[in-house]
């Protein structure tokens, strides 16, 4: 379940600490003297792609994938994911893991012989995580930002 | 002012070394050091690098060998990395009470006196497990009734075996037995002198601190001492401060990343420093009325002249526009540069801050002043959002901090040689993964 984002042409719109200096505006309307504006009771703020695509920034990284071996669940070279770390791992999700050394990006299947991290390309195969000093969950991803 | 019963600290375990682990996972358990700008010594070190007796200040190059033998990762600090994760702990701190006070990058005082006293353990727990989750950030946690004992509590929180990094002192007899605990030197607010006097009387812990007569700390220690020790009876003499006071002065200063011998390149220096003042001058709504300017070169060069001068002047109305504070400093650092000498450090301090509020114009300046002031909060404006180096005067020279290419560098800026990446705010900074 990957929220996905295509932004069109502003990359800045990533950084996600900063809401308020880059709401994409998709419509505004200039303010006439003379007659009270008949919106003014309904104003709202423009929409917030960081709050779409994240619930909690304070707790929510970005990194850039670099390998295919998730492909199959849109997750491609030069892509950004947008991780979350304040949820629980659950099985079936992805996840960023830190695993024998390296940051890797799995599903992670939850099997009663075990943890696996599974890849989404068949050229790959499954890690078995069977010893808990193999590696850990650094957050689950959230979301994929692309550019086309 | 908020009157708070009780009080937690919560502070960030080595926590430049920590921000470096948090994207370098494989560092666990390695010795890890920071160094300090330009690269000069130790600031930072993890337990493993304190178990092969890095001491805090060290020169980086005397432990060359060292760092060889022993694989000592090194870093150079990468503030914009230990500022936003800053940033977040505190936000994530924020989750458990309104009130709260940032005491420094990587200590805040909470508020928890809504907090019965057998639930504060367990909400300890809880705050040091969340910030470990949302940032990767490991925290100890200490809670007592004045901030002080809740210093000692933060302190034993990481020492004692088996607290886990959560400690609360709510009872009489937990506190006595933390204060025996406690080195009087380790207590806060009591510094070496006070402590190596007070071991003279054998008041070795702060437990024997506690038990000295009020006179004679008031007489021997002046009322800081006396606060001290009124805050390890349990008295709360400190309240929490949410929002920092604002600066009576401010300065802006960096050594070199070499020696200079030209006016021009110092001059490009100070007029960054003195854009990055003012900069943090027109933040607190402030403006100087006095400008000082100190130039030095190497202080503990045996074989060359030492020479260090600092020049001041009062300005006629209070100010916080670049255009009047930028020429005054120039003007101070050409009255003070003495060719052929090889320079070290300029810096500039904005003294005598008053509100800008309530400055009183000039009625010769007074057509500029509100000129200035738009023209300043365009261009702060535009800084924060494109960076410092965006909009510069000429004086600044066109070198830019990060740049590859070597003659894009100045040759003033701070050596980072070790430097990791910009992870959380740079896009090109991210972690990068082979999926």
């Amino acid at each position: 379940m990957e929220a996905e984002v295509i932004i069109i042409d502003r990359p800045d719109v990533m950084q996600l600490h900063d809401m308020t200096a880059h709401r994409l505006s998709l419509f505004s309307s200039a303010v006439q003297a003379g007659f009270p504006s008949p919106a003014a009771d309904y104003d709202a703020e423009p929409i917030d792609l960081n709050a779409y695509i994240t619930q909690n920034p304070t707790a929510t990284f970005l990194a850039r994938v670099e390998g295919d071996s998730m492909i199959g669940a849109h997750i491609e070279p030069g892509d950004l994911v947008v991780i979350d770390r304040s949820l629980k791992p659950t099985s079936g999700r992805i996840v960023l893991a830190f695993v024998a050394g390296d940051f890797t990006i799995k599903r992670l299947m939850l099997k009663p012989d075990g943890a696996y991290l599974e890849p989404e390309n068949p050229k790959y195969e499954s890690i078995k995580i069977n010893h808990p000093d193999m590696g850990r969950i650094w957050g689950v991803v959230v979301g994929i930002v692309k550019k086309v | 002012m908020i009157t708070t019963t009780r009080f937690a600290l919560v502070d960030c375990n080595s926590f430049y070394v920590s921000c470096e682990r948090v994207f370098r996972p494989e560092l666990e358990g390695v010795p890890v050091v920071v160094l300090s700008n330009n690269d000069g010594c130790v600031i930072a070190r993890s337990n493993e690098a304190k178990a092969l007796g890095i001491k805090m200040g060290t020169p980086y190059f005397q432990l060359k060998d060292l760092v060889k033998r022993e694989g000592v990762e090194v870093f150079s600090s990468n503030y914009e990395l230990y500022g936003d994760m800053s940033r977040r702990v505190v936000s994530t701190l924020s989750q458990f009470t309104p009130n709260l006070e940032v005491y420094s990058i990587d200590e805040c005082f909470l508020d928890l006196s809504h907090l019965r006293p057998e639930e504060v353990e367990e909400y300890g727990v809880k705050i040091k497990k969340t910030v470990q989750d949302w940032t990767g950030i490991p925290v100890s946690v200490g809670v007592a009734g004045t901030k002080t004992l809740a210093k000692v509590a933060n302190k034993l929180a990481k020492k004692r075996v088996g607290a886990n990094g959560v400690l609360a002192l709510n009872e009489q007899a937990e506190i006595e037995e933390a204060l025996r605990e406690t080195q009087v030197g380790d207590v806060w607010g009591i510094g070496r002198q006070h402590a190596k006097r007070l071991q003279q009387l054998n008041v070795t812990s702060a437990w024997d601190l506690c038990r000295m007569p009020e006179g004679w700390v008031k007489k021997n220690m002046a009322v800081t001492g006396l606060r001290t020790l009124l805050e390890l009876r349990g008295q709360p003499c400190q309240d929490l401060e949410p929002e920092a006071p604002d600066k009576q002065n401010i300065c802006t200063s960096r050594s070199f990343g070499r020696a200079l011998t030209e006016l021009k390149d110092i001059e490009e220096a100070l007029s960054t420093h003195t854009v990055r003042c003012a900069t943090k001058l027109r933040k607190q709504n402030s403006c100087a009325t006095g400008v000082n300017v100190f130039l030095m070169t190497n202080r503990f060069a045996v074989t060359e002249d030492i020479y260090c001068n600092s020049r001041t002047i009062q300005l006629p109305t209070p100010t916080n526009s670049e255009l009047e504070l930028l020429p005054r400093a120039l003007h101070l650092l050409k009255g003070m540069f003495r060719p052929g000498k090889r320079y070290v450090k300029v810096g500039i301090i904005l003294t005598g801050l008053v509100p800008a509020s309530e400055v009183q114009l000039d009625l010769f300046s007074s057509q500029n002043g509100e000129k200035h002031a738009k023209l300043m909060d365009t261009l702060d404006t535009l800084r924060q959002r494109f960076g410092h180096q965006a909009l510069k005067y000429a004086v600044q020279g066109n070198h830019y901090e990060k740049a590859v290419k070597e003659e894009k560098r100045a040759p003033w800026m701070l050596q980072k040689q070790f430097l990791s990446s910009l992870y959380t705010t740079s896009v090109a900074g991210v972690l990068n993964i082979k999926t």
